[in-house]
């Protein structure tokens, strides 16, 4: 095992991959010559060359559009949005032609593109830089959408999502970069659409993904010395959704909290929530809480932003309210 | 103001009444609560007591009259207050007056609520039977009661009534633990049997309802069996005693400081073992009656009625007299569990050699139970509660709790019962005695 | 051209005018649903185009597809089950008019967002420009689909990426119901080409070899200089945008003018007037392409109805 960062994990699933199978190629926006914004890809470019980490041109629908149609001849494109609010601007190509290609013509191609996306505030880019949209996509029947919370399931994940027939849209966090978590040193693969509890415990069952999942932990602590002990239950795919351990979870201890970043309205919380309602009904103790983020633009001032981000004390407070 | 009193309703199905005997007359002086008129209806002739104090200004039906459930029979006011006379008895009946509510007791001969199931099948406890799930359907009628999805489950699978308990969830909300401590406790908390009834009245909606057919299961079936041959063979009669429970109470919440959670003694558990050495002392009533000869049996097994869905089961704890209280506490608490789960073995639910039915979680005053044959008598425990007692001439507030002892009167006398109510109350006022 | 060619374009002409007649006719019989676009006037272009392709030339195509799917050798049969909703169509019932395809004739669709599949085929191209071949793909579009974003993200990255790209604009005039001149900063789809430095042609629509020529000879230049290029080809179509359009937007005389023009009609004048055909060996194939349809509007109609598994068939591809 090696303790690595989440940037360190993405960027070794992608050569792995990429050494592996002389079909997979990164294109993207400053991808090749920049090493990427978020500087997953650097050195790749001088590894592989511009034709397999091709920078393109500031156009998403061009960018999505072409690494939908070089995948449906059989090469397994990533194409890298450099922020997801980017992908609004791209949005027929990922939620009306890639999810709907391989159904839509009877299953005669499939479309194996990884479209990576970084979501998340907090570095006062203002609203339109600083989406979690992530609900929008796991909408949509025929994409995948995962997003991952520790390095280990980062990798691991990448790794599925490149070798996967399927559209996956997987989504990183741009403050997670600097995550450092243990990392099996050999070879493996976690399947798409199955969560995984974090952390154990008797009282409380949170439910989350992602950034939720690093303020989660950190407030299970918190709560442990005060004799509360939650359960996470990390979903690590919202689409295909993996209920078993939720509702495993929750019958233990019937009580929940879903905690994410997007806003609440028609949120994460709102479909989780409804879930356990109906399939876990007579094992309800308490209504169940969402913490998500207030129903604003993120401003660009820090404290406004952080103030509107929801935050380890909101989780604690919300973990104390449903246990009362 | 005067107050008219009407045919009361005394069964389910009776619409009239025959005024057989007028007890007070016109121009007499009655208190709330004395007799007024004797009536018969199909079943028995019963005393109709007066709702109200003051003067019987008039009697509105003859001795010998028929009058309709809810019709006025008589007025009773200040002496000199002008009357109005209502409507003919005979007639029409008006809304149903409160006083006929009051002026109900219910027969005390009849079938008490709770009866111990037979003993091949499981121990029962207090049957939460059909009484019970009367005060469930008022109580729901009344307005929501606030308890989380998974509260009305457990309440539901364990015929708790929710209308009783207090929840200590946001809001009031009554919540898995609250009913998880009311059925280990075996009592409801304190707190409700003080708290005031706040329940809405609902408004009247008329509606009609269905005849429901429900088929017996096996059990239900052995229980009306062997029921209805306990009740029909055995001459039972019965003694109440009401016992000062200060100092169990007392002593309980001491020793259970001491004690960790999932073992904590309950009143019950004291009954049990108090019983037990009171049996020790009469050995005539830990017996069985054998045509000619009574058995007089060598160990004290004391059996515990326990509810589980659909019925009863009589769980047997061993050489109860024998036992410290914790030991009888475990046993009982496994077998509670089991009998709940399903799951008991032939030897927790055969070998009793005398009953206990406790209903005190159900908010009951006092009843009487029906023998668990071959047994000799069994004992009706009711709640624990708080009421005001007068000690040495002085106004206090203590902690009482009523018991009846059913006894087959072939084996046993009333003397002997009440001698042994007595001996009882011995081990459950001095609670010291069941330690050594 | 060889003559058993071009009396197979001609075949290929009349199929498709035959089609179309008859899924107007089962459409308002009420057989067909959705939207349905038909491809009548128009046949001339995406004849001669795909007679210029190679088998390994890939096309794709917006909604106005049932002409393109018959002319990449998709057959009848499966066009028209597929308007009928039915299992044996090209898309098993699932795409419906504007969704027909078929990988093996390296037909990659029928498309319905106008302008949306023109990214993806610079990403056909891409693909294979990855693998290092040489196949061309002709994508296919209407004149509104140039005043699109699409439009231009995908003719700047064909371009600076120097990928395999026939443009071919099918300029009917119309997109929808408004006219070029209304939507368009330029009269001249073709100009469009100079602001991406793209190589341009224009031809005749209406004349299936003038097509023809014009095809061959941008598909060699895409080839060779592995360069994209863009095909205005200006044609008509006689009936409306699809399925009851009131045509509101044209008089019924600009109309008749172009039905003179027809391209079947020109095309048949050419063959006998160059002694390629007699009337009657034409009139054998009109006939033989009705036959055609007869047999596969039967076909259609007996064919069973996807079953309720099918709904949930190919979600995902695992």
């Amino acid at each position: 095992m090696a303790k690595i960062t989440m940037r360190e994990a993405i960027s070794q699933a992608l050569m792995e991959e990429m050494d592996r199978d002389p079909s997979v190629f990164i294109l993207g926006e400053e991808v090749g010559v920049w090493g990427g914004t978020y500087a997953v890809t650097k050195g790749f470019y001088d590894k592989y060359g511009p034709e397999r980490v091709r920078d393109t041109p500031i156009a998403e629908n061009a960018i999505i559009g072409s690494a939908i149609g070089a995948a449906m001849v059989g090469q397994r494109p990533i194409a890298e949005l450099m922020t997801i609010n980017f992908a609004f601007s791209a949005m027929d190509y990922i939620v009306n032609q890639a999810p709907k290609l391989h159904y839509m013509f009877g299953g005669q191609f499939t479309v194996p593109v990884v479209i990576r996306a970084v979501g998340g505030g907090g570095r006062q880019l203002g609203a339109t830089h600083s989406q979690t949209p992530d609900v929008i996509f796991a909408h949509f029947p025929g994409l995948k959408v995962v997003s991952p919370g520790t390095p280990a399931d980062a990798k691991g994940l990448l790794k599925s999502a490149i070798r996967s027939n399927d559209p996956i849209l997987f989504i990183e966090h741009a403050t997670m970069y600097q995550v450092r978590g243990e990392v099996p040193d050999e070879e493996y693969l976690i399947p798409i659409g199955k969560s995984k509890v974090q952390r154990e415990g008797k009282d409380v069952t949170i439910v989350t993904y992602c950034k939720g999942l690093e303020l989660s932990m950190k407030a299970a602590e918190e709560l442990s010395r005060e004799g509360i002990e939650v359960e996470i239950v990390d979903l690590r795919t919202l689409r295909p959704l993996d209920m078993e351990p939720v509702l495993e979870s929750f019958k233990k201890t019937n009580r929940a909290v879903v905690v994410e970043e997007g806003w609440k309205s028609y949120g994460v919380g709102a479909e989780i929530s409804s879930r356990i309602y109906e399939q876990a009904f007579d094992f309800v103790d308490a209504p169940i809480m969402r913490v998500a983020q207030k129903e604003v633009p993120l401003p660009y001032n820090r404290t406004l932003e952080q103030a509107a981000l929801p935050q380890v004390h909101d989780i604690i407070d919300a973990v104390k309210e449903v246990v009362k | 103001m005067a107050e008219t009193i009407s045919m009361p309703k005394l069964g389910f199905d009776m619409s009239e009444g025959v005024l057989v005997h007028w007890v007070k007359n016109e121009g007499e002086n009655i208190n709330k609560g004395d007799v007024l008129a004797e009536i018969e209806t199909d079943k028995a002739t019963v005393e109709v007591e007066s709702s109200a104090g003051g003067v019987v200004r008039k009697l509105l039906a003859s001795e010998g009259d028929v009058v309709p459930v809810g019709a006025p029979i008589a007025i009773v006011g200040t002496a000199d207050e002008k009357i109005e006379e209502p409507a003919a008895a005979s007639g029409k009946q008006k809304e149903e007056p409160k006083a006929e509510e009051i002026a109900l007791a219910p027969p005390p001969s009849d079938q008490p609520a709770s009866a111990p199931a037979p003993q091949m099948e499981s121990t029962p406890q207090p049957a939460p039977s059909h009484r019970t799930e009367t005060v469930e359907v008022a109580a729901e009628k009344a307005g929501p009661i606030k308890a989380s999805p998974l509260a009305k489950k457990i309440a539901r699978d364990n015929k708790v009534d929710l209308s009783r308990l207090d929840g200590t969830g946001p809001g009031g909300r009554i919540v898995r633990k609250d009913i998880e401590a009311a059925l280990a406790g075996g009592q409801p908390p304190a707190v409700s049997a003080q708290k005031p009834a706040t329940t809405p009245i609902p408004s009247f909606v008329p509606a009609l309802h269905e005849d429901e057919t429900v088929q017996l299961t096996k059990l239900r079936q052995a229980i009306a069996r062997r029921m209805t041959g306990s009740k029909t063979s055995v001459p039972h009669f019965y003694v109440t005693h009401e016992y000062k429970m200060d100092a169990v109470m007392a002593l309980r919440k001491q020793v259970n400081e001491y004690l960790p959670d999932n073992e904590k003694l309950s009143v019950n558990d004291f009954i049990l073992k108090a019983v037990a050495l009171a049996l020790r002392e009469f050995p005539n009533l830990n017996a069985s009656f054998a045509g000619d000869k009574v058995v007089r049996h060598g160990a004290v097994n004391v059996g515990v009625a326990v509810a589980i869905p659909g019925g009863l089961l009589t769980i047997v704890n061993r050489n109860t007299d024998q036992q410290s209280l914790r030991a009888i506490s475990a046993d009982v608490k496994r077998m509670v569990a089991g009998a709940r789960e399903g799951k008991v073995r032939p030897n927790d639910i055969e070998g009793s050699t005398f009953s206990i039915s406790n209903m005190g979680m159900y908010d009951v005053e006092n009843f009487a139970a029906i023998i668990n044959p071959p047994e000799a008598a069994i004992l009706a425990v009711g709640s624990a509660r708080e009421v005001p007692v007068v000690e040495i001439g002085e106004l206090k507030v203590g902690w009482r709790m009523k018991a009846t002892i059913s006894v087959d009167h072939r084996v046993s006398d009333g003397v002997e019962a009440a001698q042994f109510m007595q001996a009882l109350a011995k081990y459950l006022e001095e609670p010291l005695r069941l330690l050594v | 051209m060889k003559k058993e060619q071009q009396l197979d374009l001609y075949y290929q002409m009349v199929l498709i005018r035959r089609v179309e007649e008859r899924g107007a006719e089962l459409y308002q019989a009420g057989k067909i649903g959705g939207f349905m676009h038909l491809y009548i006037g128009q046949e001339a272009v995406s004849t001669g185009l795909i007679a210029a392709r190679e088998p390994r030339d890939r096309v794709i195509t917006a909604y106005r597809d049932h002409g393109v799917a018959l002319n990449c050798g998709i057959s009848a049969n499966e066009v028209v089950a597929e308007l009928l909703g039915k299992v044996t169509g090209t898309s098993k019932g699932k795409g419906g008019s504007m969704h027909m395809a078929s990988t093996e004739k390296n037909m990659w669709g029928g498309h319905a967002i106008v302008g949306g599949h023109l990214p993806i085929a610079s990403g056909l191209a891409l693909g294979d420009q990855y693998a290092g071949n040489d196949n061309v793909t002709i994508c296919m579009f209407g004149d509104g689909a140039t005043n699109i974003g699409y439009f231009h993200e995908a003719l700047n990255v064909a371009k600076t990426w120097g990928l395999r790209v026939l443009w071919v604009c099918e300029n009917n005039m119309y997109g929808m119901g408004t006219s070029v001149e209304r939507a368009s900063a330029v009269s001249e789809i073709r100009q469009r080409a100079e602001g991406y430095n793209m190589k341009s042609g224009r031809v005749d629509g209406m004349d299936v070899m003038k097509v023809y020529e014009a095809s061959k000879e941008a598909i060699d230049y895409v080839r060779g200089n592995s360069q994209p290029y863009l095909l205005e080809a200006v044609t008509y179509r006689y009936r409306g945008h699809s399925m009851g359009d009131p045509e509101r937007y044209r008089k019924q005389d600009e109309v008749k003018k172009w039905q003179e023009n027809d391209p079947i009609g020109i095309f048949r004048r050419h063959l006998m007037e160059k002694k390629t055909a007699t009337a009657k060996a034409l009139d054998e194939i009109e006939a033989r392409a009705e036959d055609e349809v007869n047999k596969a509007v039967e076909f259609a109609e007996t064919s069973p109805e996807p079953s309720m598994e099918e709904l949930f068939k190919d979600v995902y591809a695992e």
